[in-house]
């Protein structure tokens, strides 16, 4: 299971691993938001379309023997050109129907990358060679593996590129605009379905990235990405399902508490699901905004 | 030369027709006032020429039919429109609503000196650009969405309202902005009003709106010295 942690091992060390594994999260759960803000609605099939970019770069790298870091922006590219291209096909149809529709249609999606990965590359276990080195450096007693430094690297440079596409860009300011004032943008002549076409491409570079950080830790297969979503839409849900900065937040919260959990309470890798669950029913409970939220401005 | 050409335009939302066959004519370079009482189809009108509405009938802009086209494809030809209710992107900043205005723009050096004939118009806005643009006054952000339109660079403006909820004094500089825009970039513009007798005193020509169609039609001035037309059609 991801990440186990050993219950030999001091908090400190539970807590390394705890962020390590929430940057896991944190990453897929950026794609999740990414999504959201440009219709409102949860992907649900981010984890396995993560999976099938994935497999793409295993192939790549066995097949072919292409290096880790020529594989990585390939596949971050094809991924985005995927992810357009399937709005543009499959959520297009749909764009102005019901939300229900919306989510059966991505259900729908999660079967299909599901069954294809099967189908094309099978059910067995893989490795997936890592990008960084594997022996840990030690912080004041506290052993951190490059592998889990890398982890929290990456998920913290995604956010950054996120940030600064949305706050600096032309791009970023259509895109923004399109999702909450569409007619507006319209009558200004931005084309508003490219823009969530395009929110879907770099939603499926970023879990095509996700991906390629988990498959080294937890070995690829068909199903690589199933729990980690769950606990993706646990941390976006915490952080606020609109806010990049509050996927990241709790991604990380959820990572350590897991790590806790599964140091401290007997039988806890049963119970891990369960946790993820009760914590997304007590945050839609009581802070259905999530802890950062999304400052929504009004006259008062 | 008519840049705008409205034929027998009818529209309706559902069922329920709005527009009943409305032809008109906006010559390039002009200003041009559609006048009426509530209900008269004046918005509807505006929303039939920016395909936020479904019509029939014959829409030419500039030579070119654009009935049927999406909304984003006939702003990208020239033609800005300042819907009814403002159309504010209420949690952009003040800054981002401009440049939403100029995003397809490719002349940078242009936009800037255009923001800067913005600041020129309202001056308020300049110290408050970071600001949300939700927490404006309804005035400020009626400001702000003509300074918006006005950064798209149009060949024709569709205004609706542009008076709704200012102050008099502003209504009257709001107009001499209208007036600006028309003689110094040369912008055609078509402005929906409830105050005939200002939008009167600065258009060139008039169409009077009655149950979607068109009653009365004319030289403004010539409207606006006829009486008959005054007490029946404007109530003044
Ligand atoms: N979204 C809508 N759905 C149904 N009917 C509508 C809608 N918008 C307008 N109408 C109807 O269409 C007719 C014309 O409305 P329109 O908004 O064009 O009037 P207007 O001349 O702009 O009036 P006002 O001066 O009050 O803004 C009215 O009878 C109105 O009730
Ligand atoms: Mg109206």
């Amino acid at each position: 299971m991801l990440l186990s942690a050993n219950p030999l091992e001091g908090l400190e060390q539970q807590i390394v691993f705890g962020i390590a594994s929430g940057s896991i999260y944190a990453s897929l759960a950026l794609a999740l938001v990414l999504i959201y803000r440009a219709m409102e609605a949860i992907n649900f099939a981010q984890g396995e379309m993560a999976t099938f970019s994935t497999f793409i770069a295993w192939m790549l790298m066995t097949t072919f023997q292409w290096s880790f870091w020529i594989t990585f922006p390939l596949v971050v590219v094809l991924s985005f050109v995927g992810g357009v291209a399937l709005e543009r096909v499959v959520i297009r149809p749909v764009e102005r129907a019901p939300i229900l529709t919306m989510i059966l249609v991505t259900l729908g999606l999660f079967s299909i990358f599901n069954g294809l990965s099967g189908l094309i590359w099978g059910y067995t276990i893989r490795t997936f060679p890592s990008p960084f080195p594997v022996s840990p450096i030690s912080l004041g007693g506290v052993a951190i593996g490059f592998q889990d430094l890398g982890l929290i690297g990456v998920s913290l440079l995604l956010l950054f590129l996120i940030y600064l596409f949305f706050s600096r860009t032309k791009l970023g300011l259509m895109m923004r605009a399109s999702a909450l004032y569409p007619q507006s943008s319209r009558l200004l002549g931005v084309r508003v379905g490219w823009m969530l076409a395009l929110g879907w491409g770099l939603s499926a570079a970023v879990g095509a990235v996700s991906g390629m950080m988990v498959a080294p830790v937890l070995s690829l297969d068909p199903n690589l990405m199933q729990s980690v979503l769950l606990f993706a839409f646990t941390a976006a849900v915490l952080g606020g399902i609109e806010n990049p900065f509050g996927a990241v937040i709790g991604g990380i919260v959820v990572g350590v508490l897991l790590a806790l959990v599964g140091t401290y309470v007997p039988h806890a890798e049963d119970l891990r699901l369960v946790f993820g669950f009760i914590v997304i029913v007590l945050v839609l409970l009581f802070r259905p905004a999530g802890l950062v939220g999304r400052a929504h401005v009004t006259r008062v | 030369m008519a840049l705008l050409e409205l034929q027998d335009v009818v529209a309706s939302y559902g069922s329920r027709r709005a527009l009943h066959g409305v032809s008109l004519i906006v010559e390039e370079g002009s200003i041009v006032a559609m006048l009426g009482a509530n209900g008269a189809g004046k918005t509807t009108t505006l929303r039939a020429i920016t395909g936020l509405v479904k019509v029939q009938g014959a829409i030419r802009f500039d030579g070119r039919s654009i009935a049927g086209r999406p909304t984003e494809e006939i702003a990208r030809l020239g033609i800005a429109h300042v819907p009814e209710g403002r159309g504010t992107m209420s949690q952009l900043s003040v800054l981002e609503n401009l440049q939403m205005g100029a995003c397809l723009r490719r002349d940078p050096k242009a936009v800037r000196q255009d923001i800067d004939r913005v600041y020129g118009y309202f001056p308020w806005m300049k110290s408050r650009l970071e600001q949300p643009a939700a927490l404006l006054s309804g005035g400020e952000q009626q400001m702000l969405a003509i300074a918006r339109a006005m950064m798209m660079r149009p060949r024709l403006l569709l205004l609706d309202e542009p008076s709704l909820g200012l102050a008099p004094i502003v209504v009257r500089g709001i107009f001499k902005i209208i007036e600006t825009i028309n003689s110094e970039q040369g912008v055609t513009i078509m402005l929906v009003e409830q105050n005939a007798r200002i939008a009167l005193k600065s258009a060139d020509s008039a169409y009077v709106l009655e149950v979607g169609a068109v009653a009365v039609s004319g030289l403004a001035r010539e409207l606006a010295r006829d009486e008959s037309v005054r007490k029946s059609y404007l109530g003044y």
